[in-house]
């Protein structure tokens, strides 16, 4: 393509600051491992990365894509504009549809890169050059080579990189991923210089130095922090990526790690490890959590703490199941017959999700209650950097009392938290039990009794409201219009009223959905108009809000595909609103 | 230690006179006793039924939990504090029926705990349902032409998974069954005890007399370690032996196969998470 076709295709008054690079192919075709390299070059190089993956169910074949964001500054949201394209199959530009136009280079073998008809299609011959070392595996190396040639990256940090990362498979595999590397670079900034890109970011050095995480390593790491020493789950996406995470760095922090026989297995074993002294999770998704919400019953009546991760994909069913979806909140809320207290977080970034999961256990420990960290496949999925994260004032194993004998492990209380005795530590025998029971533990069918264990067990609801987590305000405390998202929308919603622009609308974010702090009437009272956004059908937080304080919430944006808001879907969605209005 | 250790004193107890249960629950005291095990070092995890609730009835840790589920809790318990002696308990409904699965992996795993499986061969506490072990033909006002499934074999099924330890006692000769529970429970292992207990109120087939006509002890020549040998005494439906059908001391158990206890031996709950190691993971995670 000559120069003058090229600026057709592009939009040259300004160079580009922020560039959008998707990477799409059949899975097994190594795509992740280009997005782990990438994201990790790109980052200690110093500038700001993004990047998430959508997957279809499948473990060879299909297409999945991920995009990179790289910018000068932090952008941490999906977006649909796709500034380069890098496909790995034929099918890549068709599966990714609208997302392809006019502004769209297209960067690949030829096979791959299709006519060029509605977008700017670069040839780079990916294959040749890779067989041409040895091996066409080499090909993703070389990609990631050229991506950073156009930004004009430093190549001794990608080689710096192969080194560690490849280090272990031996010098021949690090010297030929080095000379993919070499070409590809080499390509990279020939198209760079020859103008038909043109990116121009700014690095800034201490990106370089900040925690580079994905959410389910948030999750993980958070567990850690939060003195978790006892995993159980059943394999179930996107939720098994922390245990898989948990499991690797066992080990490290003395934990057991169990994969059970099913998901009813896995709560059970964690009520029992949290009964005996250990501070356990589980990890699952809808289905799995369908199956566990006997066990979560289990523990409201029995008082054992439990954290649940629950990590969302579109249900019912199966569903979409490697996709996204936010609408598990009611089956979080609800889940379990009977009457307890529970608590739900909804980490809308990768410090929420590290803060809460951490602050789940707390929770847990402290009111014997369950608590479920509400997450979904956009957020797990998702990877970005963060300058650090709060190891302060980590709790050491709290919450646990020595007990004398007799001890009565469900004493009546003012706040309804009896002291948590376990067996071996002290005198006392600990009785639980899923029945009715008295103070001791034993059964019991007394109704006075039941009326004070329901009323106690009732009381703790108290103070976690009390302690509940505090809405987040984005934008000025004058507004007219009020923007309420919940969990993993946080970034996005935060993008797109950038774009939007006006100065009086604000978006109110919850990283907690029940209970609900009690300054959500206020916010929501001050308000002209409220919007909220949601990724579920029937706006299920919209429906929890008017539960608790009787507001009707009057307009909602709703997505309901199993894919994430992009941010031009959310800008265009408000500024349609505020047309109607 | 005297049985009377373990004694609750006057409390209320949901079972029926003439009920087995309470041959196992004396059972389960003397032995307890006899192996000098201290109540609070004791926890008997129970599902749900009639046979559940035995653990309310002595002195002893209790998580009495769901239906079924007994073995994921104990195998927890125990792998969280191996100091702990573990006993699942549960009725041939709640252990063979609804917790089936958790038979199967639990035996896979081999944690250290005892499984006491009442079996009187139909449901109780919902009066008087076929349970996996009727027998075939068992009338009841659910199976109305009678039991036409095969009955469950425990026996059997923890041989061909090759259970480190198999028994079955009867719940009417509480010496010779506290002797195999005594084994089960200092067997190092996952150790199944399979006690016949005739049900007076729904089961009015296999009743003692019943149980003592159609059982008989396996005698000292018999060898508990040959596998092959004991899966055929297993599968004899005439007469059902009694005893030890079965040991496997070579399996390693669950909590021994854990990298927590490979150096420090100390149970969880005594252990504090490691801040250091995870800033470290944390600052790798900055060079990344």
């Amino acid at each position: 393509m000559r120069r003058e076709e090229v600026e057709r295709f592009m939009d040259k008054t300004a160079p580009m600051k922020e560039v959008s690079i998707v990477l799409c192919g059949e899975a097994g075709q190594g795509i992740q491992t280009v997005e782990e390299i990438l994201n990790s070059v790109l980052k200690l190089s110093g500038h700001n990365v993004f990047s998430t993956s959508e997957f279809m169910s499948r473990i060879r074949g299909g297409n999945n894509s991920t995009e990179i964001r790289v910018s000068s500054q932090k952008v941490n949201a999906y977006v649909d504009r796709i500034d380069i394209l890098v496909p790995f199959s034929q099918s890549a530009i068709q599966h990714l549809g609208e997302r392809v136009t006019d502004k769209t280079i297209v960067l690949g073998d030829k096979e791959n890169i299709g006519g060029g008809n509605g977008y700017m299609a670069v040839e780079v011959p990916f294959s040749r050059e890779a067989s041409d070392i040895g091996s066409p595996l080499y090909a993703n190396t070389m990609a990631v080579g050229v991506i950073l040639g156009l930004l004009s990256g430093d190549l001794e940090i990608l080689q710096d990189y192969l080194q560690r990362f490849l280090g272990a498979k031996g010098s021949d595999v690090v010297q030929k991923n080095r000379e993919a590397a070499r070409r590809g670079y080499r390509i990279g900034n020939d198209l760079r210089r020859s103008g038909r890109v043109d990116i121009v970011l700014g690095a800034s050095p201490e990106v370089k130095e900040e925690i580079l995480l994905s959410g389910t390593e948030a999750v993980a790491l958070g567990a850690v922090a939060g003195g978790c020493n006892f995993v159980s789950f059943y394999p179930m996406s996107p939720s098994t990526g922390v245990a898989v995470f948990l499991a690797q760095h066992a080990k490290n922090f003395d934990m057991i790690v169990e994969q059970a026989e099913g998901e009813i297995a896995a709560i059970n074993m964690a009520l029992g490890a949290w009964y005996a002294g250990a501070r356990a999770m589980v990890t699952t998704s809808g289905g799995g959590f369908d199956l566990m919400t006997e066990g979560l019953s289990l523990a409201g009546i029995t008082e054992t703490p439990i954290v649940i991760h629950l990590g969302q994909r579109p249900g019912g069913a199966t569903g979409l199941p490697t996709r996204t979806e936010q609408a598990d909140l009611e089956l979080a809320l609800y889940a379990g017959h009977g009457e307890s207290p529970r608590a739900i977080f909804s980490p809308g970034t990768i410090d929420e999700a590290f803060r809460l999961t951490r602050r789940a256990f707390e929770l847990a420990g402290a009111y014997q209650i369950p608590v479920i960290i509400l997450t979904d496949q956009y957020l797990l999925d998702s990877y970005y950097h963060v300058p650090s994260l709060d190891l302060s004032n980590v709790e050491k194993n709290g919450h646990l009392a020595k007990t004398k004998s007799p001890y009565r492990r469900y004493e009546l209380t003012e706040d309804g938290v009896s002291p948590r005795g376990i067996p071996g530590f002290g005198d006392g025998l600990v009785v639980v039990a899923g029945n009715e029971h008295d103070e001791q533990g034993h059964l019991t069918e007394d109704a006075h009794i039941r009326r004070e264990m329901v009323a106690k067990r009732l009381r703790k609801l108290r103070s976690t409201t009390e302690e509940a987590e505090t809405p987040q305000l984005v934008g000025t405390e004058d507004y007219r219009d009020l923007v309420i998202g919940w969990g993993s929308t946080y970034h996005t919603i935060v993008e797109a009223l950038q774009r939007v622009g006006r100065d009086d609308i604000a978006f109110l974010h919850f990283a907690q959905v029940y209970p609900l702090h009690r300054s959500v009437e206020d916010y929501l009272t001050r308000a002209r108009s409220v919007i909220i956004i949601e990724n579920n059908a029937t706006g299920q937080f919209a429906k929890l809000i008017k539960l608790c304080t009787g507001i009707e919430i009057g307009h909602t944006i709703l997505k309901f595909d199993g894919r994430p808001f992009s941010v031009e879907q959310v800008a265009e969605a408000l500024r349609d609103h505020a047309e109607v209005k | 230690m005297e049985p009377k250790v373990y004694d609750m004193g006057d409390i209320d107890i949901a079972w029926c006179p003439g009920c087995g249960n309470f041959g196992i629950l004396t059972i389960l005291k003397r032995s307890l006793a006899q192996l000098e095990m201290k109540p609070e070092k004791v926890v008997i995890v129970s599902g749900i039924g009639q046979a559940a609730k035995t653990p309310h009835y002595l002195k002893c840790n209790v998580f009495h939990g769901l239906h079924g589920r007994a073995l994921p809790v104990a195998t927890a318990i125990k792998a969280t504090n191996p100091e702990l002696t573990v006993i699942a308990e549960g009725g041939d409904g709640d252990m063979y029926g609804e917790g089936g699965n958790h038979l199967m992996h639990v035996i896979r795993r081999n944690p250290n705990i005892t499984n006491i499986v009442h079996n009187n061969m139909v449901y109780g506490l919902t009066k008087g349902q076929a349970s996996p072990t009727s027998q075939l033909g068992f009338r009841t006002p659910v199976q109305v032409d009678g039991v036409f499934l095969e009955p469950f074999n425990p026996i059997a099924t923890a041989i061909a998974l090759d259970a480190s330890f198999v028994g079955r006692a009867f719940a009417g000769d509480v010496e010779q069954a506290t002797e195999i529970v005594k084994s089960a429970i200092v067997h190092v292992g996952y150790a199944l005890v399979d006690i016949l207990q005739p049900c007076p109120s729904f089961n009015r087939v296999q009743t003692r007399e019943w149980v003592k006509e159609h059982t008989y002890y396996l005698d000292e020549s018999y060898d508990p370690h040959d596998r092959l040998a004991a899966f055929r005494r297993s599968v004899e439906k005439e007469r059902l032996p009694l005893g030890i059908f079965y040991v496997n001391s070579d399996r390693p158990t669950y909590e021994e196969n854990l990298s927590v206890y490979k150096e420090n031996k100390e149970p969880l709950w005594k252990r504090e998470v490691d801040i250091e190691k995870l800033r470290e993971v944390i600052k790798r995670k900055r060079r990344m």
